[in-house]
């Protein structure tokens, strides 16, 4: 029985049909074309799929899409807006905090959270909250670096913080 | 030439802006019309026999396009093809049919397959395909393999012997008659899971009007892809054109061959409707290779002095089920050749036996047969040095090939080309402060605590290859590499590369090159790669080739490119070639600065050729096709400084040094970047990282869940330096970075463990050295200490 959802992702409002099975990342990758959110293993340890759903970090591939109905979802398709990439698109790129870039969308939209809830983190504290993101290729040490660095960033300029919601992110 | 501006500089790379914004290509995110969805069915015993498949079920399933088995594939799918055939080692290659014939033999060996409408449906549909198992007898180890009486997997490779291949140099006898020392050790290899982040897919799209293949594909060749899907579907490779432009991380994985990538391209030809196939996180682990897995038991001969003299090798490699694609040269070629490292030990013969397990089948993991080699003589260093009572950096620098004896010929009979091991040493050795941390390791000592610092002084062997030594290896391919220069009318370049980047950042690396060398802006310069369409030839990226082979093949192109715009320069200018001087992107008469022509300008008149010498074709292109002369060899040192919990066994790493000899620095930002991630792998290795088979053949560590990828708490900062010693043999001077990290690093971790609970009388501990692992081995140690009171 397909259930009807309404999700507003990316400040697009969506409504679509789906199988009540059906992920939320499969819903944004299958149905609505994001495909910048990845799958890395489904079954919610590496970290690939997140996304904010309602401003929280969470793995997609653990979420149903029908979970999903009435929320706001973002991705990191919504990071920049126009030219202007994201405080912490820049400092990834900056500081070379991604190599093959297949855990980058959900090492971004972790650090995003992150950084929401702790605006000032030591390494220790990056490191231990980004523990369930995993990188198989940069060591993670320009991953530290970057987050460190659009910390210190979105400090000095509160103002770039609040990213603005693009209404032409929304894919497909 | 002048090349200054760009080579050298820590260039942002400009792959970055499509993967930070969600808009990379990988190949899960292609979607084509009409597209298919492919899933399969996948053994769930380690060795049976299958007596019977019933589909009807699964064929009835809505949704459900086409069901097939191993039956259906025959005489239509040849086997799945060994592309390293190691000679005068009776190498046995056993067929590896994409989906069973009837005998599985690993679990996640392939079934069947279902193709349906979309992914979903084709996995619902597995659970209903009946198939009648008859359970076989199960080995997983090359040690259970090799026993009489262990069950056989394949008819014609009798006791499971894969191949047996031989290597001496020397008088080995003569070195272990003489021995004032002898050293011995069995060390095991552990086997390993790449768990790139990106699981495997393939986009499979037959054009039944033109009768060609397009298929997306996670590789890091697709060019040997294209042939081996020649030869395993008999569709002409002319037909054939692969791309694979962002790719996930591969450390290896991602260079075979596999039965999905040839089950797609069936089901599509079939059905005449692309077909998808992506892997989850569960089939990668029984389904995409493994590595490692090797048992060594070695012998080292040693005078009183220190001075090592004769090294023997046993080997027993863990091949799996069947031999992957570049599976045999692994364990043999790629292993035992770099085994004497940097030292000047001239007696030397390894043996190593290839067995067939139920196991998935290894293949080339990040440094693939090369952390091995390290490992087990940097691990050896250490014994000795305990043996004949020195410290390991005075035992390093009594062995040390010097720094003035190069070009060195090894006793693996390799020439290293250069090297000054003597130096990277020092280097290391300073910034970690060794003699202040061995006092601080004394003081800990007397507090309870235990302090340990571990060194690996590596050399390894990468710039795969001269193509004659690929050949006498027994690899059924070249390792040169092509590449192509074209400049467009508006001055924008185009480069070609046969070599496949999948995060090592080339896209940068070669603009930056040719940006230089031409005098254009980088961002004119585009990167081509991971397109057989567009690209006539290449070998891929692998084996730290890709600058080293592949840049330097783009070097001579580019240098031809100027050479052909010079003499149009020379005509338009009407001067001599000679007169004219090319720099910052024009050439000058010399002494006449007014007259000058940019290669912009150049570029516009050669295509559109309406005033061209005589003689001379149209357009800005050339192409070269670059076969090295030798491999190439980066070294350094690598130190670990760890402390080991007494109570709970925990390593906790301290300082990590890395100061490594890639040669020449295209892109500092780039190197860093690839040796935090190599050491990464290392550290996994040593501390982690464990594949783990139960009696039945079940891989119980099959999820992230169960199989440790470390994650950013698990890693420390690496402090990375280097010294610089150019490759003497190509036209950059580039070595390769790739593997450095992961090749360096595993044995400097568990040197430095060892070195922690030397107190303890512990020699070793095998890897990973879980908490578990260390606390037992400290409490055994501890209590065959007891009974004479000593701590
Ligand atoms: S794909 Fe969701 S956590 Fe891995
Ligand atoms: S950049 Fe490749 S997995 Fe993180």
């Amino acid at each position: 029985m397909r259930q009807k959802i309404s999700v507003n992702v990316n400040g697009v409002p969506r409504e679509n049909e789906v199988e009540p099975r059906l992920l939320l990342v499969q819903y944004l990758r299958e149905s609505l074309n994001l495909t910048g959110t990845h799958i890395g293993c489904d079954t919610g340890q590496c970290g690939a799929c997140t996304v904010l759903l309602d401003g929280q970090a969470v793995k997609s591939c653990m979420v149903l899409a029908v979970q999903a109905n009435g929320a706001q979802v973002r991705t990191v398709e919504s990071l920049a807006s126009g030219d202007a990439y994201h405080p912490v698109q820049q400092a990834f790129w900056d500081l070379h905090g991604l190599q093959c870039g297949f855990c980058t969308p959900g090492f971004l939209m972790a650090t995003v959270s992150l950084l929401q809830r702790n605006p000032n983190p030591t390494d220790a504290e990056i490191r231990e909250q980004l523990e369930g993101n995993l990188c198989r290729c940069t060591g993670y040490q320009n991953i530290v670096a970057a987050v460190r660095s659009a910390a210190e960033k979105m400090r000095a300029a509160p103002a770039a913080s609040p990213t603005p919601m693009p209404a032409g992110a929304g894919g497909e | 030439m002048s090349v200054t501006r760009l080579f050298g500089a820590s260039v942002k790379r400009r792959e970055d802006p499509r993967l930070i914004t969600g808009r990379g290509a990988y190949t899960d995110d292609i979607k084509l019309p009409g597209m298919l969805h492919m899933a399969v069915l996948r053994s769930p015993y380690g060795h049976a026999r299958i007596k019977a498949i019933d589909t009807a079920k699964a064929k009835a399933h809505p949704g459900v396009r086409a069901v097939y088995t191993g039956a259906d594939l025959l005489g239509r799918m040849n086997p799945i093809p060994c592309a390293w055939l190691i000679p005068d080692s009776d190498l046995k290659v056993p067929a590896y049919h994409a989906l069973a014939k009837d005998t599985v033999r690993f679990t996640g060996d392939g079934v069947a397959m279902v193709i349906a409408d979309d992914p979903a449906t084709a996995r619902d549909a597995l659970d209903l395909i009946d198939v009648d198992y008859e359970p076989l007898p199960v080995v997983t180890s090359q040690e259970q393999a090799a026993a009489t009486g262990a069950p056989q997997l394949h008819d014609d490779a009798p006791g499971n012997l894969a191949f047996h291949w031989k290597f001496a140099h020397g008088d080995v006898d003569a070195a272990f008659r003489d021995a004032e020392v002898v050293v011995k050790h069995r060390f095991v290899q552990q086997r390993l899971v790449p768990n790139a982040m990106e699981p495997r897919s393939a986009v499979a799209s037959w054009n039944p009007g033109a009768e060609e293949l397009l298929i997306y594909n996670t590789t890091q060749n697709p060019h040997i892809a294209r042939f081996l899907t020649a030869v395993t579907t008999s569709i002409p490779e002319n037909k054939i054109r692969y791309i694979a432009r962002d790719v996930g991380g591969g450390f290896g994985s991602k260079i075979p061959f596999y039965p999905g990538d040839a089950l797609a391209v069936f089901a599509s030809k079939d059905l005449g409707l692309p077909v998808k196939w992506t892997e989850d996180r569960r089939e990668n682990y029984v389904a995409t290779i493994h590595g490692r897995d090797q048992i060594t038991e070695v012998e080292m001969a040693a005078k009183r002095d220190g001075t090592m003299t004769g090294l023997r090798v046993k080997a027993l490699s863990n091949m799996g089920a069947y031999l992957s694609t570049a599976a045999p040269g692994v364990p043999t070629w790629l292993f035992a050749l770099i085994v004497p490292g940097c030292y000047t030990i001239q007696n030397y013969a390894c043996d190593v036996f290839g067995y067939f397990t139920n196991t998935t089948p290894t293949d080339a993991y990040r440094g693939a047969g090369r952390p091995e080699a390290a490992f087990l003589i940097e691990r050896m260093a250490d014994l000795l040095a305990a043996e004949v009572k020195m410290d390991p950096v005075e035992i390093r620098r009594k062995n040390f090939i010097p720094a003035d004896a190069f070009p060195y010929t090894t006793a693996g009979t390799l020439s290293y080309d250069s090297g000054n091991y003597q130096a990277a040493l020092d280097k290391a050795l300073a910034m970690v402060d060794y003699a202040g941390l061995r006092q601080k390791q004394a003081e800990l000592r007397q507090q309870g605590r235990y302090l340990g610092i571990g060194l690996s002084t590596y050399v390894e062997v990468c710039g795969l290859a001269p193509s004659a030594a690929a050949g006498a290896m027994g690899f059924q391919g070249g390792l040169w590499e092509p590449a192509t220069v074209r400049v467009l009318a508006t001055g924008k370049v185009v480069v070609l590369t046969g070599t496949n980047p999948h995060g090592q950042g080339e896209e940068t690396t070669f603009a930056q090159m040719v940006g230089d060398m031409l005098g254009v802006p980088v961002e004119d310069v585009d990167v081509v790669h991971g397109d057989t369409g567009a690209i006539p030839m290449g070998w891929g990226t692998y084996g730290s080739r890709t600058t080293a082979v592949g840049g330097t093949a783009i070097y001579k192109a580019t240098v031809k490119v100027i050479e052909k715009a010079k003499k149009l320069a020379a005509h338009l200018l009407e001067a001599s070639p000679d007169d004219l001087e090319f720099e910052q992107g024009s050439f000058r008469v010399k002494g006449s600065p007014g007259k000058a022509k940019t290669i912009q300008e150049i570029a516009l008149m050669a295509n559109v050729a309406w005033n061209m010498p005589e003689g001379m074709e149209p357009g800005l292109e050339e192409s070269t096709f670059h076969d090295p002369t030798n491999f190439t060899f980066p070294f350094g040192t690598h130190i670990c400084v760890v402390e080991v919990d007494a109570d709970t066994g925990e390593v906790k790493i301290e300082r990590y040094i890395a100061v490594d000899d890639v040669g020449v620095v295209i892109n500092p930002m780039i190197v860093d970047g690839q040796v935090h991630g190599g050491v990464a792998q290392g550290i996994g290795q040593a501390l982690y990282e464990h594949a783990i088979y139960d009696e039945g053949g079940n891989l119980i560590t099959g999820s992230m869940m169960d199989y440790t990828v470390p994650n950013a708490t698990q890693i420390p900062t690496i402090e990375t330096a280097r010294t610089e010693t150019p490759c003497p043999h190509n036209l950059t001077g580039v070595k390769g970075v790739g593997e450095t990290g992961t090749i360096a690093s595993t044995q400097a971790v568990v040197n430095a463990v060892v070195d922690a609970l030397s107190p303890l009388g512990i020699s070793d501990i095998e890897m990973p050295l879980t908490p578990e692992r260390v606390w037992r081995a400290m409490r055994a140690a501890q209590a065959s200490a007891a009974p004479t009171g000593q701590p």
